[in-house]
């Protein structure tokens, strides 16, 4: 979530209210923001010299609280000290709009553009800020780090419309990015950017593409090269008067959520906004922009007032919304129905459920008559799997072992070579974008997790007795997600004796509470229907030769192979840091069920 | 540890008693100086716990010499040592002389000052030093004699001083007065330790004299094997979901497609939770299949499902305009590890939507699951790459808000958690989303503790859920409500290879309802 940082004295002068901390922060959670800091409150010397800020988290789908005047513009309408602003677009008086033509190469690379003109703005250096550090914050947030949409502003003073975007080959572009000395071509910019810690992030957006899109002015002066830089030509300062703001994008949605937002915040410095004409015949994107009529829809009062358990009239329930931002009427058509104006402002609101619940805060969220939730009598059931897995973790912490819950994720080198074991290929499912080499598959086994945990444990006493009862992964190409989980139990003991014993005692255990019988080889050999248990020696490189059997199950007619145990051998111990003998068991209780 | 365990030699113990047969009382000190203080203790709880003597501990502080304080105790004051260097020179010394004669510079110097503060001393006018008198009394010296034989000093103005001058300490010094008991003989009786089996058919056990049992010691360690504390909470809050009349969900499933993982719950393609910053993608095997029957007597239409949540995203549908930016069917069949159980809830809602109960329509279900959810997060003391999601789902007609909050306050009741309060918030998939908060006792302050709302009609109507069916979700991590309880601050101490087993072996049984 956003948080965004307003100075304290200039919003409680906007709310005519000099609040506490407290007061305000009970204000925040009522309306749904978080009061993360009042540096006023705070301890720290540099907070303490500069002039006091609210440090607020905004939900992250309101993008008209994401600045100064957002905020509080929304609390003002919130308290009733305002209604929300209709906002309204004015002409230019010789009656000619800006124009802006997208050539049809944009597509290519990034197709669609927008825009508008805020005349006579008066910027104060905290307006300037504040306008500046919106763009960056919708830049991060909706515009997903300007790869969805990108802004740039003008002093429409310094260029001449008309305007064209273009999509170019990089070497074709040639212009001084903002704030630079040198003309550079797109090619070189790329490279003069490569390593800057701000822009650098942005390159690829563009990079390899082979054209590059382009805002240009009637002199072929370059405004901005999407989504990466402006020119430096007709950057913008705190004495601009008449703002040009370009929006380019790959949705027409956002294209168009980002202007609303800008118009919004900053309409309130300008003496007018002016449209500007879009000339786009290619994709039917011709069109005057922006258009800031609210969008019309319908709720229906019955579903406001029982989802929210309240029984509110509609004159009651228009009062409460117009707080939120909503013009509110009953529907001339329909009586059960509300005409219900959503403005610009809240492109959050998508359906009546988010009419409903800003009804909800409106009225306040802890204010609502509280119901019995339970409707209908319903049935508890554990997952099958689940309690079959507690019987085994509660019998092996009776025998005296102890529960370890290692992560999932390991490396590729704990599941495979340091258990001496070859990875077949097609097995283990293999991460794309880890952050560290800890994390590169869904483990197989869960004896890397054990031995980690000895390992980690070396300081306590031995014998280490430790088991885990979870699930490991496979690819399984035949699944609709091509992989499957399977629930393991797992035991590792370390000591100064190799514990054998006390593994292989630890299986009868577990089998005997399973039901399940040993059967002795005789018997299992001359008796192929005879249910129960046995085991057999077992050649397997991540144990010491000889010390190692299969598990053997004969259950409802079917023969099983289902764990392992034994020995490890001593270059597993040294591959996990070991210094005493460790012997494991695993097995795969899914044949249990 | 009991303390006759201790007892280094049963003599000393022995002669505790011989010397007290002569004298009573006897002082430690004096009877025995040479014997350490753990030693006489040990014998002397020994003897009194048979009640053969008793004793009085006496605490008392003596002055010890400063390794400074034994050179002057045997050479002499550094300003004694200077004039006395002096008074043999009749012609004076230089100061490199006098340095020279002492053998130590900083004894020299310090030495000078205080003997010309003495006026013992005074400078010629060629420079020199000399001695102003014939003889001097050497008090510090004396002082420092007497504390090396006597270990005190009357005059306690001095002593002070001479602790300033950091040329003693002070060590506390325990000793004991000792007195005959109850019991007191000259001999130890053999005693039994134990009652055995011989005892009892020979009946000794009828004469024995018994070694007491020491009752201030812990009993014998158990062994014992133990559960993971984190398992216990989950315990705890498994049969506060079985009370209320859950079902739990099948979690089997570590990977998911983005389609059971963000599009069934109406996460908008675009939505930052996919970025490769927070959310582990699959490089093998990469893309899922398009949701299909999983089984043979599955008859539901999956592929008309896959086409209404592509529509509601991209066009909007059921009295929603959608987010209206196009939907990408590969976005959608990309493998993940899960981010959440919540894919598990949307799965077994498209289910519950094909059920019909007696009247015809889906029955209301209660679900929940506990189990691990991966994020693609820097490792820190709050943040792990896994940890575990405790998710509950209610569907029923006619659900309310008011009976939502109602819900939880009796779900954290349950674990003793009250008085909670519910901030708006937004979560893509629940419209009203609440964000839980309760006060905590520890910080001073309300904490969050959870995440509720209802889900989406977005989310519903396109699995074939009935409009008037709602749905409320709710989730929280194990891992947080676990780590305010036992104080840990941080993660990587209650999950992972890392974790202490004493910890584990040493954690108290759950009982959330409890502090």
């Amino acid at each position: 979530m956003p948080t965004i940082a307003v100075d304290k004295a200039a919003l409680f002068e906007e709310l005519g209210a000099d609040y506490t901390t407290e007061e305000f922060e009970d204000l925040c959670f009522e309306f749904g923001l978080e009061l993360d800091e009042d540096t006023s409150q705070s301890k720290k010397p540099e907070d303490l010299a500069e002039p006091s800020q609210l440090k607020i988290e905004i939900p992250a789908n309101r993008y008209d609280m994401l600045c100064f005047e957002g905020i509080a513009l929304n609390l003002r309408v919130f308290l009733e000290k305002q209604k929300l602003p209709q906002w309204t677009l004015t002409a230019p008086a010789s009656g000619e709009l800006q124009t802006l033509t997208i050539k049809e190469e944009t597509a290519r690379i990034r197709p669609l553009c927008s825009g508008v003109i805020l005349r006579n703005i008066k910027f104060t250096q905290e307006r300037y800020d504040s306008f500046i550090s919106l763009q960056d914050k919708l830049h991060q947030n909706l515009a997903r780090q300007r790869t969805l949409v990108s802004i740039g502003t003008h002093d429409l003073d310094t260029v001449n419309g008309p305007f064209t975007y273009e999509a170019l080959p990089p070497e074709e572009i040639e212009f001084m990015p903002l704030n630079q000395t040198n003309k550079m071509n797109g090619k070189q910019l790329m490279e003069f950017y490569e390593k800057d810690k701000h822009l650098g992030r942005y390159l690829h957006i563009i990079r390899d593409s082979p054209v590059y899109p382009v805002i240009y002015d009637s002199n072929r002066t370059v405004l901005s090269l999407p989504p990466i830089i402006n020119g430096d030509h007709s950057k913008i300062t705190v004495n601009t008067k008449n703002v040009f703001v370009e929006i380019t994008a790959l949705d027409k949605t956002k294209v168009e959520i980002v202007n609303h937002m800008l118009v919004a915040m900053f309409a309130r410095y300008a003496e007018s906004i002016e449209p500007i004409r879009i000339i786009s015949p290619h994709n039917n994107e011709s069109r005057e922009a922006p258009d800031l009529s609210p969008r019309e829809t319908q709720a229906e009062i019955e579903y406001l007032n029982q989802v929210t358990g309240l029984n509110l009239p509609p004159t009651e329930i228009s009062r409460l919304l117009s707080r939120m931002g909503y013009t509110v009427a009953p529907s001339k058509s329909d009586s059960k129905l509300l005409d219900v104006s959503v403005p610009i402002t809240r492109a959050d609101v998508l359906h009546q459920a988010d009419i409903m619940e800003d009804l909800a805060i409106a009225y306040g969220f802890n204010k609502l008559p509280r119901q019995n939730p339970n409707k209908s009598a319903t049935v508890a059931a554990p997952l099958p799997i689940n309690k079959l897995g507690d019987i085994t973790r509660l019998e092996a912490a009776t025998a005296g072992w102890s529960e370890v819950m290692p992560l999932i994720l390991c490396s590729h080198e704990e599941n495979f070579e340091w258990l001496n074991r070859i990875d077949p290929g097609g097995l283990a499912i293999k991460l794309a974008n880890p952050k560290t080499a800890e994390y590169q598959i869904v483990r197989t086994s869960l004896l890397p997790g054990l031995l980690k945990t000895i390992s980690s444990n070396r300081h306590h006493s031995v014998p280490m007795k430790i088991f885990e009862v979870s699930d490991v992964g496979f690819i399984d190409t035949s699944r609709e997600r091509k992989t499957r989980n399977e629930r393991h139990f797992a035991a590792a003991i370390m000591g100064k004796t190799s514990g054998f014993e006390q593994v292989h005692g630890l299986l009868d255990r577990l089998m005997l509470m399973l039901k399940s019988a040993f059967i002795t080889r005789e018997e299992g050999l001359t008796n192929k229907k005879l249910e129960g248990y046995w085991i057999e020696e077992l050649d397997d490189p991540t144990f010491l030769p000889g010390h190692a059997a299969a598990i053997k199950l004969n259950i409802a007619g079917k023969q099983h192979t289902i764990g392992t145990f034994g020995i490890l051998h001593p270059s597993v111990l040294q591959k996990f840091e070991l210094q005493y003998p460790v012997s494991t068991l695993e097995l795969n209780l899914a044949v249990f069920l | 540890m009991t303390s006759s365990a201790a007892v280094p030699s049963g003599d000393f113990a022995v002669q505790i008693l011989r010397a007290l047969d002569v004298s009573s009382p006897l002082l430690s000190a004096e009877a025995f100086p040479d014997r350490k203080y753990v030693e006489i203790k040990a014998a002397l709880d020994r003897l009194a716990s048979r009640e053969m003597i008793k004793y009085d501990t006496i605490d008392r502080e003596e002055a010890v010499l400063e390794p400074e304080g034994e050179v002057i105790a045997e050479n002499g004051s550094h300003e004694a040592r200077v004039f006395e260097a002096l008074r043999a020179a009749v012609e004076g010394l230089s100061v490199q002389e006098l340095e020279k004669v002492i053998g130590d510079k900083n004894i020299t110097k310090v030495g000078q000052g205080k003997a010309f503060k003495e006026k013992w001393i005074a400078k010629t006018s060629d420079g020199k030093l000399k001695a102003m008198k014939d003889s001097i009394e050497d008090i510090t010296k004396e002082q420092l004699q007497t504390i090396r034989d006597t270990r005190m000093l009357s005059d306690s103005k001095a002593l002070a001083d001479l602790k300033k001058r950091k040329l003693i300490r002070f060590e506390k010094i325990i000793s004991f007065k000792i007195h005959k008991g109850s019991k007191f003989a000259l001999e130890i009786p053999e005693e039994a330790v134990d009652l055995t089996a011989e005892m009892l058919t020979s009946g000794a056990w009828q004469s024995i004299a018994w070694k007491p049992y020491n009752f201030r010691a812990l009993g014998a360690e158990q062994n014992s094997g133990a559960l993971h504390p984190l398992n216990k909470v989950r315990a705890e809050f498994r049969n506060i979901f079985f009370d209320m009349g859950f079902t739990e969900m099948p979690t089997d499933k570590y990977v998911e497609s983005g389609f059971w993982n963000f599009d069934t719950l109406f996460v908008p393609q675009q939505h930052p939770a996919r970025d490769l910053q927070d959310t582990f993608y699959i490089a093998e095997p990469k893309l899922a299949d398009k949701p299909r029957p999983e089984s043979p007597d599955d008859k539901k239409d999956y592929e008309k499902y896959w086409e209404e949540v592509k529509a509601v995203h991209q066009d909007g549908a059921h009295g929603s305009i959608g987010y209206r930016a196009p939907f990408s069917d590969e976005e959608s069949l990309r493998l993940v590890l899960r981010t959440h159980t919540t894919a598990i809830s949307s799965n077994m809602l498209y289910k519950l939507a094909a059920t019909k109960g007696p009247d015809g329509r889906p029955p209301p279900a209660r679900y929940f699951s506990i189990d691990r959810v991966f994020r693609n997060e820097s490792v820190d003391a709050t943040h792990l790459a896994e940890f575990h999601q405790v998710e509950g789902v209610i569907a029923d007609y006619g659900l309310t808000l008011g009976g939502l909050m109602e819900f939880m306050s009796t779900f954290f009741g349950k674990m003793g958690i009250t008085d909670l309060k519910f901030k708006p918030a937004y979560n893509p998939y629940t419209e009203p989303s609440l964000e839980i908060f309760a006060y905590h006792q520890g910080l001073g302050k309300i904490v969050e503790i959870g995440n509720s709302g209802m889900f989406r009609p977005e989310m519903l109507e396109p699995m074939g859920l009935p409009k008037d069916m709602r749905v409320y979700g709710w989730g929280l991590s194990l891992e947080r409500p676990t780590m305010i309880k036992y104080g840990i601050s941080n993660i990587r101490e209650l999950l992972g290879h890392k974790v202490d087993l004493n910890f584990i072996k040493t954690n108290p049984a759950v009982r959330l309802d409890k502090n």
